[in-house]
């Protein structure tokens, strides 16, 4: 106990020490000389919020807290008591109405944020198929949501096409180019895939970027027509109304149509019997295919389902922005939906849900400190893997891999 | 011949398990200073994770362990080699892309008198003859034999007071598990004292002073090794009559 | 001819560069089987940190030689002293949770570096005091500056420790035999978790000297200067085999030549999609790359 105590506290000081001598050298060298009183101001707030955390951590060990973390848990085990005496229909109506009376609760900006929310639920979920599902690690996943907004982008601005005409091109482009990445990457495994997919993504971004005549390059496509909806309209009679989707929240609503859309397929998808051969890989290729699962068809068509709602979720963001440029499509955006499919739960579609909504609503909390705002988010995505390495909601059918087992 | 000899190893009601799953259910054991004991029992009957669980591989939950009077639960896997405690684990474990001498060399990691080492392996290498012939090759290309007898000399380039030993007759020919039988009953008559875990019943208790029979996670029975091999249970369920 | 021998020599200094950040992606894939996304960043704070420490040295009146010596020493202990930090936080803590976390964790880290090496130094390129190394020879109309000299042969140096340290070193055999089988490492006594700090260390120094020479090569550094190269980097790796030392070297300059004569004889806007696309096929007709062997079989 005080061994333990005392190891501790060692490590707490040499830590510091150890951030004092990392920050310094930042801070402090000037070709005009050393200089220590920046350094020494910063790393002072940092080692005394340290300090009350290591306090916190010390009163815990010793058991302070522990009358709080009976009532704590008496209180989280009531609630997943009333959770589970809940029927899920109810639950999930409930959630409906909520999403679809949300609009009226907020402003302009709430329903930005929503929209964007949406858009990476339809992204999560898709590259939750590959990853989650077949367990195939791609980091150019964000190549097949470009693939589907420039398919709109060039529809719409070239043809002239309808939103909802274009969207199922985009798709079926988008899984045309996850079968062409698909193909060669089928023999490879574990993390020479991962080296190939981000190199197919940055291939998508360069040729976007390079290929004036098609995309005009880095400037990027405007112009893109706003999906139109028809609409039941009762004041002269019963006549359907054909309008253009203006404000934010109708946009809300589109998205959200798509993003249930989504969660259906993928729901269907993940208890078939594809989502269990998928399963099956994941876990131990040699021996699905032993089992006579088609280990290459079903690879195959987990790269093309995942990117059919990647395309889906492009088509929108560009009737939604009506500009499409290669900006929006670098590897950062791959990491941001990978880290949701990870931090949500890898499998699970509450997880991916609730992972899109912690890294692009989240940071919307901290826009007051701009500066720090990309700072914090790294260091979060970090703490949060240390603390809930299994992600936020873990998949339940997802058990232990046999590589963690020895 | 070996109730006055101190103890050297002693396991005191050890649990042990595999995340939720428990390996071992309280097993106690002593093995005495300069004698060969086997632990016998079918597969999955936890031997391996015996040796494992001495070794803090896998974790101790419940129990003691003593080590020359010491209690080690806690000590790191790594620090044991340092005070003479060595396994040589199942399957080997032969650093496949070393070659046989790195091998040898990685076995004295902790030692730093260099003509002690370079002693020992002279002595490992004249105990088995064939890893001299092949001192220079790759050890994931020796013979499952030869593997098994790097992985030994490996063991006692470590100068060990206690070496564990897990299957080392598994996979190979019977001449070579002869061979490498005597080797083990040799090592421990110059004074290494030899805990063996063995599937080979037969094998294992006429190498040895005294034997433990495990049973799912259980000592079921101990006593010396002849008295176990005359015993008409262990007979029918271990050696095969 | 002469471009071709002028693209050659940029070739071979631009390969050189890769290998050495290529080195780091490698050895911590083979000991601990992570992606190291933040290893591009210790490149980049290596760039800072050559740029903070030169420029100090040399208002203090230090010959140019000797600040460049002192300035790579410093640096490179600096950034193993930040990559034994990152590795300590973020990544020793989930030695036994699933890849992808550490993958996670490891892009966290990536994003928090860069930001935090913005914060502090500024969103606005640092320039290097490259008239330090001004001039060069000339063959015929081949031009080799004294920088690309200096690159080669530290890189060159460098390689040669990193080989002697790994192979024939009795820490360096302790590397090797744990990145092949860290249980039985820790069955003869070697403490892992230190062989896995000193890896990390290791690569973030020759990271961090790669960042100094392409300081020196571009003439100034940035703070998100870390991605790219790091890419490349980390796709020079797996070309030449991932955890296969040698392997990194070779696919470093494979990268670094096929980019720039891409760059010189094709298209330079198409560079890196000509590198991409070589590592895609070595890898379809050789799924574990040049060097690569058969036993890595673990999945995400």
């Amino acid at each position: 106990m005080i061994h333990e105590f005392k190891k501790r506290w060692v490590s707490f000081g040499i830590g510091l020490i150890w951030l004092f001598v990392i920050l310094w050298p930042l801070l402090g060298i000037k070709p005009e000389g050393l200089e220590f009183g920046t350094t020494f101001a910063l790393w002072g707030k940092l080692a005394v919020a340290a300090l009350c955390i290591m306090i916190v951590y010390e009163l815990n060990v010793r058991g302070v807290f522990d009358g709080a973390k009976k009532a704590g848990s008496a209180i989280t085990g009531s609630t997943r008591k009333a959770y589970a005496a809940i029927p899920q229909w109810l639950l999930l109506l409930i959630l409906l109405a909520l999403a679809l009376v949300f609009p009226s609760m907020t402003g302009r900006y709430g329903h930005d944020v929503a929209c964007n929310v949406l858009i990476y639920v339809c992204l999560g979920l898709g590259l939750n198929i590959v990853v989650g599902l077949a367990g195939l690690l791609d980091l150019g996943y964000i190549a097949f949501y470009g693939v589907g907004a420039y398919t709109y982008a060039l529809l719409s601005i070239h043809y002239q096409l309808s939103f909802w005409m274009s969207l199922p091109i985009a798709g079926c482009l988008a899984a045309i180019a996850g079968c062409i990445i698909g193909y060669p990457t089928l023999r490879m495994r574990g993390d020479y895939l991962a080296i190939v997919t981000l190199g197919f993504g940055e291939i998508v971004r360069l040729i976007l970027n390079n290929w004036m005549e098609l995309t005009n390059g880095p400037n990027g496509l405007s112009g893109i027509k706003r999906p139109g909806v028809y609409w039941l309209d009762m004041t002269n009679g019963w006549t359907l109304e054909h309008f253009w989707v203006k404000k934010v929240w109708m946009y809300y609503y589109v998205i959200l149509f798509i993003a249930i859309c989504t969660i259906i397929a993928v729901y269907r998808l993940n208890y078939s019997r594809i989502g269990r051969a998928w399963e099956a890989i994941r876990e131990d290729e040699t021996a699905a295919e032993l089992m006579g699962v088609n280990t290459f068809l079903l690879k195959l068509l987990a790269y093309a389902s995942g990117a059919v709602f990647a395309g889906f979720a492009g088509a929108f963001f560009a009737s939604r922005m009506r500009f499409v440029s290669p900006e929006s499509f670098t590897f950062l955006e791959s990491a941001m939906v990978l880290a949701m499919v990870v931090l949500g739960g890898m499998g699970s579609i509450p997880g991916v849900i609730l992972g899109a909504l912690a890294l692009i609503a989240l940071p919307e909390v901290f826009r007051e400190f701009d500066l720090y705002r990309m700072l914090v988010f790294g260091g979060v995505m970090t703490v949060m893997m240390l603390v809930r390495p299994k992600g936020l909601w873990p998949a339940k059918r997802v058990g232990r891999r046999s590589e963690e087992m020895d | 011949m070996s109730e006055s000899k101190e103890v050297i190893l002693e396991l005191r009601d050890v649990t042990s398990a595999y995340g939720n799953i428990e390996a071992l259910k309280g097993i106690s054991l002593k093995v005495h200073k300069g004698e060969i004991v086997s632990i016998i029992g079918a597969n999955g009957a936890g031997k391996s994770t015996t040796l494992m669980t001495i070794c803090n591989i896998v974790p101790t939950v419940k129990g003691d362990i003593f080590y020359q009077g010491e209690r080690i639960n806690a000590l790191g896997s790594e620090v044991l080699p340092t005070m003479g405690l060595c396994q040589v684990p199942e399957g080997r474990r032969i650093f496949p892309r070393l070659t046989v001498t790195e091998n040898l060399e990685m076995g004295a990691f902790f030692r730093k008198d260099q003509a002690g080492i370079k002693d020992d392996m002279e002595r490992a290498f004249e105990f088995f003859p064939k890893l001299r012939e092949r001192r220079r090759q790759l050890g994931g290309t020796l013979s499952g034999g030869e593997q098994q007898m790097l992985a030994i000399g490996r063991a006692i380039m470590s100068r060990p007071k206690v070496l564990l030993l897990d299957e080392p007759s598994m996979g190979l020919a019977p001449l070579i598990v002869q061979q490498i039988f005597k080797i083990i009953e040799e090592i421990n008559s110059q004074g290494v004292t030899v805990l063996l875990v063995e599937q080979n019943a037969n094998l294992a208790l006429q190498a040895s002073h005294r034997g433990y029979v495990l049973e799912t996670g259980s000592v079921v029975m101990e006593d010396d090794a002849s008295a176990l091999l005359s015993n008409s249970d262990i007979r029918k369920a271990y050696l095969g009559e | 001819m002469d471009y071709f021998l002028q693209q050659l020599v940029n070739g071979i200094t631009l390969g050189g560069v890769y290998a050495l950040i290529a080195l780091g992606y490698t050895m911590v894939y083979g000991i601990i089987q992570l992606i190291n996304f933040a290893h591009g960043e210790f490149f980049a704070a290596g760039g800072y940190m050559g740029v903070i420490i030169i420029s100090y040295l040399s208002a203090q009146g230090m010959s140019p030689v000797l600040c460049i010596a002192l300035g790579l020493g410093l640096t490179m202990g600096y950034c193993a002293l930040l990559a034994m930090a990152v590795e300590k936080v973020a990544y020793k803590p989930l030695r036994s949770s699933s890849r992808l976390s550490v993958l996670l964790s490891a892009l966290g880290m990536s994003i928090f570096l860069q930001n935090g090496l913005m914060l502090t130094q500024g969103v606005y390129d640092k320039a290097y005091p490259t008239e330090m190394t001004a001039g060069g020879f000339h063959f015929g109309n081949v031009v080799v500056s004294y920088m690309q000299i200096y690159i080669v042969l530290i890189t060159a140096a460098l390689l040669i420790c990193l080989n002697l340290l790994v192979f024939k070193t009795r820490i360096g055999k302790a590397m090797r035999a744990t990145a092949q089988d860290k249980v039985m490492s820790a069955l003869v006594g070697i403490n892992s978790n230190k062989i896995i700090s000193l890896t990390f260390a290791i690569g973030a120094g020759l990271a961090a000297a790669a960042g100094i020479m392409v300081g020196f090569y571009y003439g100034s550094v940035n703070y998100s200067m870390g991605f790219v190269p790091g890419i490349k980097a980390f796709a020079a790796a797996v070309l030449g085999g991932i955890g296969n030392i040698t392997g990194a070297m070779v696919g470093g300059l494979i990268i670094g030549m096929v980019e720039i004569f891409a760059a010189g004889y094709l298209s330079s806007e198409y560079k890196d999609v000509f590198a991409f696309i070589i590592l895609i096929a070595v890898l379809y007709f050789r799924p574990t790359g040049i060097m690569g062997e058969n036993v890595d079989d673990t999945r995400v």
